[in-house]
């Protein structure tokens, strides 16, 4: 395996035709958070034809809901939450300019479609490893909606965030390229 | 007869709380270890490798081992000559409370399963009972995320099915559910007993540490040969390919009726929490 690439958004259509599944990339820089309850307002806003609270233009949003901050901390465990539950909203939002999304779990067809028609990349983080991944968050703010709580979308700003290529915008799909190759 | 306050009844819980959201237990740890030294794939053993590393950062820091820090499922033993001041239910739902809130853990419970509304605090506990003979009380607690929980599944299987229909089913189980359950899992099997009472043994399953065979041979061989047949799926660490699915698999029995077969699959993350208590 390589070395590991590293990213910072707003990511281009280059690099983003760069990552091959199997990659292992270290985002830093500033991404977005979101899951269910958020990525339902930025679709119905879309499908309203409203403008947006933040932007999404290459940019990289994470699915995580973390756990509170103990003093002194800027953010509590902050792991993957389960993908699939984004695939509704997903493909809108990379319509609109979306070019990575952190989660982990399997994505839908559709999703996966997508990726490659509107050139997008779906990264796998370790789910369930959220003490260490908050360790490569350095700030967090919300920045909308912040009546959801742990759901706000917030910005954090991350220093080589580990994850891996899961889906890339070649249709490429780690999932079953990996279970196929250690299948006894 | 012994008299046990409420007061110690909740501080004992919430220290459970805490504790098993902080500190994985050596089982894990080690089964981690174990599987670095056999896993194929480069991919894979990244991951547990992160997994060793983020269990040494939540129990240095005391922060929660993952952000989903779970349902809080209280297992009770209840010693039939335990007197205690007040009620018991109420005694476990405040040591939850204060646990989630003390401990910075997440609170995921929804006041209603339709209308929503989070309930702030992580209560109330899912709470199993079983009177034991004596004057003691064992308090396991053991918090159940939500990843996880999603790809279990109960089937009323036809008695016809026999051994074969269940590993095939728990296999099944395992597949559909890739990546999703955060693996390496830990798989617990309950056969037998009522629609009810076989989810309950298959979340019983999930008490025991790494490595537990069941006291019966029989099951003892199911139990390897499922984890053998797991790991040959290829699913991998996070689903992303490699040879460590499953740490474990463990199977609880119960007698049933004639008529029915029932077997449930309760899926553990690598993140599987149980701390155990004896006031
Ligand atoms: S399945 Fe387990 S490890 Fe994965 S996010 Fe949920 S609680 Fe954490």
């Amino acid at each position: 395996m390589s070395e590991s690439i590293k990213i910072t958004p707003p990511i281009s259509d280059d690099v983003i035709m760069k990552l091959k599944i199997g990659d292992r990339v270290l985002i830093s820089g500033k991404i977005l958070t979101g899951r269910d309850s958020a990525h339902k307002r930025l679709y119905d806003l879309i499908q309203a034809g409203k403008s947006l609270p933040v932007d999404i233009e290459g940019q990289i949003i994470y699915y995580v809901g973390p756990a509170p901050a103990k003093p002194g901390y800027v953010i509590g465990s902050a792991g993957p939450t389960t993908s699939y539950r984004m695939d509704p909203y997903a493909p809108l939002l990379m319509e609109h300019g979306l070019k990575g999304m952190i989660g982990k779990g399997v994505r839908s067809q559709i999703v996966r479609d997508a990726m490659k028609q509107f050139k997008a990349v779906y990264f796998a983080a370790t789910g369930g490893a959220g003490a260490l991944i908050a360790k490569n968050i350095k700030s967090a703010r919300i920045v909308a909606y912040e009546d959801l709580g742990p759901e706000a979308i917030r910005e954090l700003e991350v220093e080589d965030f580990p994850v891996i290529v899961a889906n890339d915008a070649f249709g490429g799909d780690l999932y079953q390229e990996g279970a196929k190759k250690y299948r006894r | 007869m012994s008299n046990i306050s409420s007061d110690k009844i909740v501080d004992t819980v919430a220290r459970l709380c805490v504790e098993a959201n902080y500190f994985l237990g050596k089982d894990m740890l080690q089964a981690f270890k174990n599987c670095i030294e056999k896993e194929e794939s480069e991919t894979g053993r990244d991951i547990l490798n992160q997994l060793l590393r983020n269990a040494e950062i939540a129990e240095k820091e005391q922060v929660p081992l993952c952000q989903d820090c779970g349902f809080a499922v209280v297992f009770l033993e209840l010693g039939t000559e335990v007197c205690i001041d007040g009620s018991i239910v109420d005694a476990i739902n405040e040591g939850v409370r204060k646990g989630y809130t003390e401990g910075y853990l997440r609170k995921s419970i929804l006041a209603d399963p339709v209308k929503g509304k989070n309930t702030g605090d992580n209560t109330p506990a899912i709470i199993h009972t079983t009177f034991v003979p004596g004057d003691k009380i064992k308090i396991t607690v053991a918090p159940k995320g939500g990843g996880s929980e999603n790809m279990s599944e109960v089937k009323m299987m036809k008695p016809a099915d026999g051994i074969e229909g269940v590993k095939d089913f728990v296999i099944d189980r395992v597949l559909r559910s890739s990546s999703n359950p955060c693996p390496p899992t830990v798989v617990g099997v309950g056969i037998g007993g009522t629609f009810e009472y076989v989810a309950f043994l298959a979340k019983k399953a999930l008490l025991r540490n790494i490595g537990d065979r069941n006291q019966d041979p029989f099951y003892a061989d199911v139990e390897r040969e499922l984890l053998q047949r797991i790991n040959d799926l290829g699913i991998g660490p996070m689903g992303l390919g490699g040879r460590t699915t499953s740490l474990d698999v463990f199977i609880e029995t119960h007698p049933r009726h004639i008529a029915s077969f029932p077997v449930a699959v309760n899926i553990n993350c690598h993140v599987a929490r149980h701390k155990s208590a004896v006031i």
